[in-house]
């Protein structure tokens, strides 16, 4: 899931405008409170207060541009109306809001990144989208996520009584040991592992099947 | 084998070879590295010179490996972090190390970025430690960068790697240990250690020599000193009875120069004895004094 927080200064972008399109997500920021129907018909009423003309409207996932022509066929002149759009989604939401709107569009929640939930309020990242999935060589641990370093070959030398020196977390490194050992794979924790191409993610990706 | 330095000479004959650390500073001065270096020259075979310790900016360790070398004579073990370089920048600086007449490397991950005086920069970790020493092989090796570009001339340069043999658990830091010496790793030098048993079960399994290690040592210039050693290093326990005797000790500069000899020559003696080290790495903190006196003590 993509995990997103509020803007906090949110309705300072608002300020200068009048007519106002807020846009929430029915997926990931719903689930994380930030964008879903409650949030939407919050801001909108916050927006009013400052006396202004705001509409909200949930869509199911802005991120997918036939959902969002689909979810906002019936809203037409309103976004045509409106001078700015607010988008409670995720950056990838914002910029497809913005693609399919030629609006400006102002991103209403900062994207933190791809997490696991626990419980709600409590997000952990877990993937950085490498595009090169190492994570059964792991033990099913990322150390290009988890990891401060990034290491590939750890632990590092700073490891201490099992910390990490950077958070006092468990070192990544010695927790993938412990899940390898534990299925019987020492050797491969003791393999050298290459260095990693980052050719692919230094530019923006596509994928076309 | 092919042999580039004084360091790897001596230590191939067998010699015990004894290194020492000067750590450059957020300067543009130089005369503290000659002074340093010319002091330590008396009793070491060649000098470690630090690469932003602790993730602190300050003068680049190739520099300052190469002042030293060109004023004074002592040969250096110039430190490379992968954290502040990608490999393009790694490959430039062994070429620039290279032709500035440095012969040994010793790769280190380097301390995060966040725990330094730049908190806010980026950590770079393109690649890791083991694979900055399967690169450096092949450079030297082959004369190829790790994408097989040709290198015009020769690299002669050693290649060092550290270890700890406090870690905790310790088994995760000897596998890491072992590949780095699979990746071409020559020699290690570990992180400060006080205790013989550490010491004996880190060599042990390591099976040298080669390659070459060299046991880091810390002499303690008083009781503050050791107690900040303990807490910020990784793993390191001082005996209470060492810190004790400093504590007594405190402000009688000459009584501490003895605990510290009289430790450390036992130390060093008992290293020589019962394992396969190949020498000493002696680090301090303004207290280079004790070097020589320890060395001489033997």
């Amino acid at each position: 899931m993509i995990i997103t927080k509020t803007k906090s200064n949110l309705l300072d972008y608002v300020k200068k405008y009048n007519k106002i399109f807020v846009i929430g997500c029915g997926t990931c920021a719903t689930k994380c409170q930030t964008g879903g129907e409650k949030e939407v018909e919050e801001l909108v009423n916050k927006i009013k207060n400052m006396n202004k003309i705001a509409i909200g409207k949930v869509v199911e996932s802005p991120c997918d541009l036939r959902v969002l022509k689909r979810d906002l066929m019936n809203y037409k002149n309103e976004i045509n109306d409106a001078e700015v759009i607010v988008a409670l989604c995720c950056g990838v939401g914002a910029q497809t809001i913005s693609e399919f709107s030629n609006k400006e569009v102002i991103p209403g929640l900062d994207t933190l990144f791809i997490g696991m939930v626990e419980r709600i309020g409590r997000f952990y990242e877990k993937c950085r989208a490498c595009g090169n999935c190492i994570l059964y060589e792991t033990g099913g641990i990322c150390p290009i996520t988890n990891c401060p370093k990034r290491l590939l070959n750890g632990p590092c030398g700073g490891m201490r009584d099992r910390k990490c020196e950077v958070n006092d977390k468990d070192c990544t490194w010695v927790i993938i040991y412990e899940r390898l050992k534990k299925y019987g794979r020492e050797e491969d924790f003791k393999k050298i592992r290459e260095a990693f191409d980052w050719s692919n993610i230094s530019k923006s990706r596509e994928f076309m099947r | 084998m092919r042999i580039f330095s004084n360091f790897m000479k001596k230590l191939y004959n067998g010699n015990f070879v004894f290194t020492s650390e000067i750590e450059p500073r957020k300067s543009v001065k130089i005369d503290y590295l000659i002074n340093k270096a010319n002091f330590l020259k008396k009793y070491v075979t060649a000098c470690n010179v630090t690469d932003n310790p602790r993730a602190n900016a300050y003068l680049s360790s190739i520099v300052a490996s190469y002042i030293i070398q060109s004023h004074t004579g002592l040969e250096t073990i110039c430190h490379m972090t992968v954290r502040d370089r990608n490999r393009i920048a790694l490959i430039s600086d062994i070429l620039g190390a290279s032709v500035l007449g440095i012969k040994n490397i010793l790769v280190i991950t380097g301390d995060h970025t966040t725990m330094g005086d730049i908190p806010n920069a980026m950590p770079v970790y393109d690649i890791d430690s083991t694979q900055f020493i399967k690169m450096l092989r092949k450079m030297i090796d082959e004369g190829k960068d790790i994408n097989e570009n040709p290198i015009d001339g020769k690299i002669e340069i050693h290649i060092g790697a550290v270890g700890n043999p406090n870690a905790n658990p310790i088994e995760v830091e000897l596998y890491k240990v072992e590949r780095k010496i699979k990746a071409g790793a020559e020699f290690i030098q570990t992180q400060i250690v006080f205790d013989i048993e550490k010491i004996k079960n880190f060599i042990d399994y390591l099976k040298p020599s080669p390659p070459f290690i060299l046991i880091g040592i810390f002499p303690c210039k008083s009781y503050r000193i050791a107690e900040n050693i303990e807490k910020k290093l990784p793993g390191v326990k001082i005996p209470n009875e060492y810190k004790d005797k400093l504590k007594k000790a405190e402000g009688n500069s000459e009584k501490i120069d003895e605990i510290n000899i009289e430790y450390f020559s036992n130390l060093i003696k008992e290293i020589k004895k019962s394992t396969k080290a190949s020498g000493i790495h002696i680090m301090t903190i303004e207290y280079e004094r004790i070097i020589g006196k320890i060395i001489n003590s033997l």
